[in-house]
């Protein structure tokens, strides 16, 4: 069952081929089996997934023929679950039981989604590698020795090793397309605004966006389609209607313009990815897509741009950290200032504290302007060189990372190499574009990925030709040795 | 990358942030910490190197301006569920060490 993709599952759900309750008792027992060297998940919730699988398989014995009825998924533990532990990696949130549920998992549980339990992650979203959770880090399922990437790692290698058929992420600047491309998965990040953040722990308030990690755009386009739309409870979330996901999935390519970007083919690309990359592309042009070489002038300045923006946010978004209303409390604390900074410090992990810590200087007196207000400024350059490619174009692509995953520890002590992963994924969130990764090629074992940007709010188009690409090749079938 | 500028931060400065942040590090930590953060805000000296003369800030992308709801009851009190996760509360209230002698 589990080789299926989600949507083959929907298809023997709805013709009465397989229950809910078998394909929930199957991932259990998988998960049971498999995840102890993956350490892909922090909390399985099993008990609670097969009295959902039971209630979706009466559901639909009276009828109810939701197409994501009864399938399992993940949620990435940065998303409230109310009554379940969400830890987001931390220390800090060892011990939080959400009082409430993220508009994310609200929506999924009513389209009928059976949750299994909640992904590893790196600590408050911060990293590129889990190797940052403070429940230690998730191996991938590809090469042990490997990264499954981050931030949502433990959702792309549990995805990988099939303990799920799909898995909710988040992307504050490839949080779900590097550890996608690192697990040899199809996952997307929306439109900034496309999906709601209510419920989802901040990190980046302008940055972060939630979205799925599956096998196949098919899988994804299910998905986003439960995920997306306005949410009262979230003020940033956009009342620009959802078009259905799925409908045009079987346009043939014929005419559609991908922009290439001169840029993302120089200096820190490794060979091999840029040769997968270039196969894929003229495989867009076997379907029809015509390629076009354009510019992004501003691309070496993202990273630099992106590490004061989002350390920024961050330090104020993790003030709320401070021991008093939630999340972990220092013991005999001596007074107020002790209170606060003693539990910050035993509550946050290294990385954690060096974001908040970049953050609060680029925010300080005396360093704004030169920081923070230089890096809005730059942000606006490259937000504007993606609208001139885009007024010739349909679709940008590229490689998704530089290099296909790398050895854990081989970055952990410098905080500088880990950040050039993001190289390629940070522009999509500056923006606020709409950018998706899939499975392209293979390097010494290890899958590649290739990413799509779109317009905002054309994740039709996106997705359109990533499901095109994949009834033309077989990478997004490959499985990992000992998982088939 | 060339960086068009080292920064080189002291053990002092460190200190000095990490107290903005309300974050207590041990002594042992500040000299790591000097080093990793002078890498990084070594890398994000490159923002220099742009020309943004005349350019606006973007605080947040999409082009909406933020909606405004109507002005009426929409939350219920849930006082006692959103405080059950609170490490210490008396009456409704979340208790920390005294600040006023």
């Amino acid at each position: 069952m589990h080789e299926k993709t989600l949507a083959e599952q929907s298809r023997l759900l709805a013709s009465g081929e397989i229950s809910s309750s078998e394909l929930t008792n199957h991932y259990l027992e998988r998960i049971e089996r498999l995840d102890g060297d993956l350490n892909s998940l922090i909390t399985v919730t099993g008990a609670a997934a097969k009295k959902a699988a039971t209630a979706a398989d009466e559901k639909r014995k009276a009828g109810d023929d939701s197409p994501l009825l009864g399938i399992p998924i993940v949620q990435k533990d940065i998303f409230c679950t109310k009554d379940v532990l969400t830890t987001c990696g931390s220390r800090m949130l060892e011990n939080f039981v959400a009082p409430y549920d993220a508009t994310v998992v609200s929506k999924l549980d009513t389209a009928g989604m059976v949750n299994l339990g909640k992904a590893n992650m790196d600590e408050f979203a911060m990293g590129s590698s889990n190797e940052n959770s403070y429940f230690g880090p998730v191996a991938n399922p590809w090469n042990r020795k490997c990264v499954p990437g981050g931030s949502s790692g433990g959702s792309a290698a549990l995805v990988a090793a099939r303990l799920a058929p799909a898995a909710t992420g988040t992307d504050t600047g490839g949080s779900i397309r590097q550890p996608a491309a690192f697990c040899g998965l199809t996952g997307i990040k929306p439109t900034y605004g496309r999906v709601s953040r209510y419920g989802m722990i901040a990190f980046a308030s302008s940055l972060d966006q939630g979205g799925p990690l599956a096998h196949t755009a098919e899988d994804c386009a299910m998905l986003l389609q439960a995920m997306a739309g306005e949410d009262e409870r979230d003020s940033t979330s956009s009342h620009e209607p959802v078009p259905d996901f799925s409908s045009s999935l079987q346009q043939p390519l014929t005419g559609l313009k991908i922009g290439v970007p001169e840029e993302y083919f120089s200096a820190g690309l490794d060979d091999a990815v840029a040769s997968c990359v270039q196969s894929s592309l003229a495989e867009m042009e076997k379907l029809g897509a015509t390629l076009k070489s354009v510019s992004l002038p501003n691309q070496s300045l993202c990273i630099p741009a992106y590490y004061v923006v989002a350390p920024a946010e961050a330090s104020s978004n993790l003030s709320r950290f401070d021991g008093v209303r939630f999340g972990h409390r220092c013991e005999n604390a001596q007074d107020i200032e002790d209170l606060y900074k003693r539990s910050r410090d035993e509550g946050f992990g290294s990385e954690v504290k060096r974001r908040i810590m970049i953050g609060t200087y680029a925010l300080s007196a005396g360093y704004y302007d030169a920081y923070y207000l230089k890096a809005q400024k730059v942000r606006r350059l490259i937000s504007d060189d993606f609208a001139n490619a885009f007024a010739d174009v349909d679709l940008v692509a590229g490689p998704t990372t530089p290099t296909p995953a790398f050895e854990t520890g081989a970055k952990s002590d410098d905080p500088v190499s880990m950040y050039l992963n993001d190289l390629y994924t940070v522009s999509a969130n500056l923006s606020g574009l709409p950018a998706l990764s899939m499975p392209c090629g293979m390097v010494d074992g290890l899958p590649v990925g290739l990413q799509l940007l779109g317009n905002y709010f054309d994740e039709v188009r996106v997705l359109n030709a990533a499901y095109q690409f994949q009834q033309a090749t077989d990478w997004h079938t490959l499985a990992p040795n000992g998982i088939e | 990358m060339i960086a068009e500028k080292n920064v080189d931060l002291t053990e002092k400065d460190v200190k000095g942030i990490a107290h903005l942040a309300r974050i207590g590090l041990e002594e042992a930590a500040l000299a790591p910490l000097a080093k990793d953060l002078s890498n990084v805000l070594t890398l994000v000296e490159q923002l220099e190197a742009a020309n943004t003369d005349g350019v606006e800030p973007l605080a947040h992308p999409g082009h909406s301006s933020l909606r405004l709801r109507d002005d009426t009851v929409s939350e219920e009190n849930q006082r006692e569920t959103l405080q059950s996760p609170a490490p210490d509360t008396r009456d409704g209230y979340f208790l920390v060490p005294r600040v006023i002698e």
